[in-house]
């Protein structure tokens, strides 16, 4: 059960690369199959263009940037209770 | 069997017997007793029984239907695989705490009237609270005192709110309950404090990061859906669910991105899964209940496999924040392997089990045609993809190598999360048996090309943003800090509060005892009146007047921390809380 030796595989430059590179070519092939696929959407916007996509896109990057400000409002010292 | 013997009796007098075992025949008992509970569960009549008379209501122990029977199954289930991965454990407090636990849920999910629902209620709170405390640390005894309070006042709620009830209604049904006058509201909030309603939900994050590993688990799963349960029963369909559970689905992922704690993201993302249910309770149609129902069904075993996953860590390395930790895969594959079903099922990505679940929900939705929920759901489906599914399993089991050469965790441990992420991809795989027990028919079919390739698109891309802002350094760097919450407003005021009570009362001390000591000196010319003089005042002062404190404290001594006051802190909550029942049972006939 137990590994005798460490996995390493992500050590290397290379096979990280190659992980992006399967990555973004899944993206590219989820874009190329919304063309394709009949669409039953509830609501109109559902069925333009990748609606999907850009939204997960979108609500992610700007999550972020709201974290950050949320950051800037409520992160405190880590012994602020005490 | 007319008459079904109660689960939750099960556990209950199960506990006693636990310290007096030991070894593998304690092991085996803990493990038989979920077991039987599940039989008994499968043997119960439909319909209510089990009742018993206590002064004049009738006490329901076993109300069974088909939404309490899915609650049941799961929570039996959660206990039996929460049991396993607690097996290595030597503490029969923690054992003890969790199978009454177990019984507290039980007991809440199939109580047929609102007094049983309460007893139980209390159970549950009490038992968590152990949970925390038996981390044995001194951060876990503060956690759990606070952890106590805010449910203390959840329950005071809850009961002032059942009695009100019961007075007005001439019944103590736990049935549709409706928000419609004060008794309803108060209860209405106690219920909402269990289920981490913001602004109510601030002891979830402050507490579960604290308990015990093996605590955490139980308390991810039991908690908080039993609440969901409740409300589902007692007020489906009530707008104020609908936003809250909208607004609770947004929030905590901020939190969660900016969390050190890798305990506490999970918390905050637990806050926004629940909030996923509440917006199918605030529905209420047949589709959003069995979107509820299905939710907390896959929620209680995704989410008590991320925390035992990451409890893994914890009780491998000791450490559990963001900051320490990394690059574990190297020598925990299998445990990050289970890590991450527990990520994509919790991020609903397709043939894991919360596809199959949360579809049902964001269907009923759309169906209501509640946009602006609509569009906060699908945000914060992206979001708890982000934070629970990317932000977890990267900073413990990849992202910088932290040197930490941990081994896999005990056998019990790995077994535990092997079922529980089997069963994740299971029900995602095959969702009929889940669909089966659900409250109403299904016509539903999560697996339609569309929708799995809306839900890959908007997971995939949501990954490439966080993979762009880690790569261009944009990411909100890990950091170790506090970051405030709602509790913040009890906290410091609380602390102010206190020793706002203790100087006057310290200040009137010092002078009356100013005052007898002048008096005394005067008494010095008559030395035999004076000794009987200051022995009487002595008396006076400090065994008369302090009896009723003193003999409260004596009471509550045992639940001394290192800090001081936490005895004075108790009994002056304790008293408003009491007057305040007082005030409400005289005024309110």
């Amino acid at each position: 059960m137990l590994p005798k030796k460490e996995l390493t595989f992500l050590d290397s430059a290379k096979n990280r690369l190659r992980v992006r590179r399967y990555f973004y070519i899944s993206l590219v092939i989820l874009l190329v199959l919304d063309l394709f696929i009949p669409k039953h959407g509830h609501f109109a916007w559902e069925n333009a263009p990748s609606f999907y996509a850009v939204y997960g896109f979108i609500a992610c990057v700007s999550l972020i940037f709201v974290a950050k400000i949320l950051r800037l409002l409520v992160k405190r010292k880590e012994d602020y209770y005490d | 069997m007319i008459n079904g013997l109660p689960p939750a009796f099960i556990f209950l007098a199960g506990t006693v017997l636990v310290p007096l075992l030991k070894g593998r025949l304690q092991s085996a008992y803990l493990l038989t007793l979920p077991v039987v509970a599940g039989l008994d569960i499968l043997l119960l009549p439909e319909g209510s029984s089990s009742a018993t008379m206590f002064l004049d209501y009738t006490l329901i122990f076993c109300r069974v239907d088909r939404l309490s029977l899915a609650f049941g199954y799961v929570f039996v289930l959660i206990t039996f695989i929460g049991m396993v991965y607690a097996l290595h454990l030597k503490d029969n407090l923690q054992h003890m705490a969790a199978l009454s636990y177990a019984g507290g849920a039980l007991g809440v999910t199939f109580a047929g009237d609102l007094f049983t629902l309460y007893f139980f209620w209390e159970v549950m709170a009490l038992a968590s609270v152990v949970l925390i405390l038996a981390r044995r640390t001194h951060d876990a005894r503060l956690a759990a005192y606070r952890y106590f309070m805010w449910h203390f006042f959840g329950g005071i709620c809850l009961l002032a709110g059942i009695i009100m009830y019961t007075i007005t209604r001439g019944t103590t049904a736990f049935d549709v309950i409706g928000l419609s006058d004060p008794a309803s509201a108060l209860i209405f909030i106690g219920f909402c404090l269990n289920a981490a309603v913001f602004p109510l939900h601030a002891w979830l994050p402050d507490a579960y990061p604290r308990a015990t590993v093996t605590g955490a688990v139980f308390m991810s799963a039991l908690t908080t859906k039993s609440a969901v349960y409740i409300l589902a029963r007692t007020f489906p369909g009530n707008d104020i669910l609908l936003w809250a559970g909208a607004f609770m689905t947004c929030f905590p992922i901020f939190y969660a991105v900016i969390a050190n704690d890798m305990r506490r993201v999970l918390a905050y993302s637990l806050i926004n899964q629940v909030g996923f249910m509440l917006c199918g309770i605030g529905i209420g149609s047949p589709l959003a209940i069995n979107g509820v129902v299905a939710h907390a069904f896959c929620h209680i075993i995704y989410k008590a496999l991320l925390f035992m996953s990451t409890g893994a860590v914890l009780h491998m390395t000791g450490k559990i924040r963001a900051t320490d930790l990394g690059g574990l895969y190297k020598t925990m594959p299998y445990t990050a392997l289970c890590c991450i079903v527990g990520a994509a099922s919790i991020s609903a990505f397709p043939l894991f089990s919360g596809f199959v679940s949360k579809s049902l929900t964001v269907a009923a939705v759309a169906e209501a045609h509640q946009v602006v929920v609509w569009l906060m759901l699908l945000f914060a489906s992206a979001g708890v993809f982000h934070h629970a599914g990317i932000k977890v399993p990267f900073f413990v089991f990849f992202g910088h190598d932290s040197g930490i050469r941990s081994k896999e965790p005990p056998l019990n441990m790995r077994i535990a999360m092997g079922m529980a992420a089997f069963i994740c991809i299971f029900l995602g795989i095959y969702p009929a048996p889940l669909y089966a027990i659900l409250p109403f028919p299904v016509q539903f079919s999560p697996y339609t090309p569309f929708h799995v390739l809306g839900m890959l698109q908007l997971l995939m891309f949501g990954a490439l943003a966080f993979t762009m802002l880690v790569l261009s350094g944009y990411y909100p760097p890990e950091l170790r800090a506090v970051n405030l919450d709602t509790d913040w407003f009890l906290r410091l005021p609380g602390r102010a509060f206190i020793s706002f009570c203790h100087r006057p009362l310290q200040a009137a001390r010092s002078s009356i005892e100013g005052w007898v000591r002048v008096i005394i000196t005067g008494f010095k010319k008559l030395p035999a009146l004076s000794v009987t003089v200051e022995k009487s005042l002595d008396w006076f002062f400090h065994t008369l007047l302090v009896a009723l404190p003193d003999g409260i404290l004596r009471v509550i001594r045992p639940l001394k921390t290192e800090r001081d006051e936490l005895a004075w802190s108790v009994m002056y909550i304790l008293l408003p809380f009491i007057a305040l029942i007082f005030a409400i049972l005289f005024t309110f006939p």
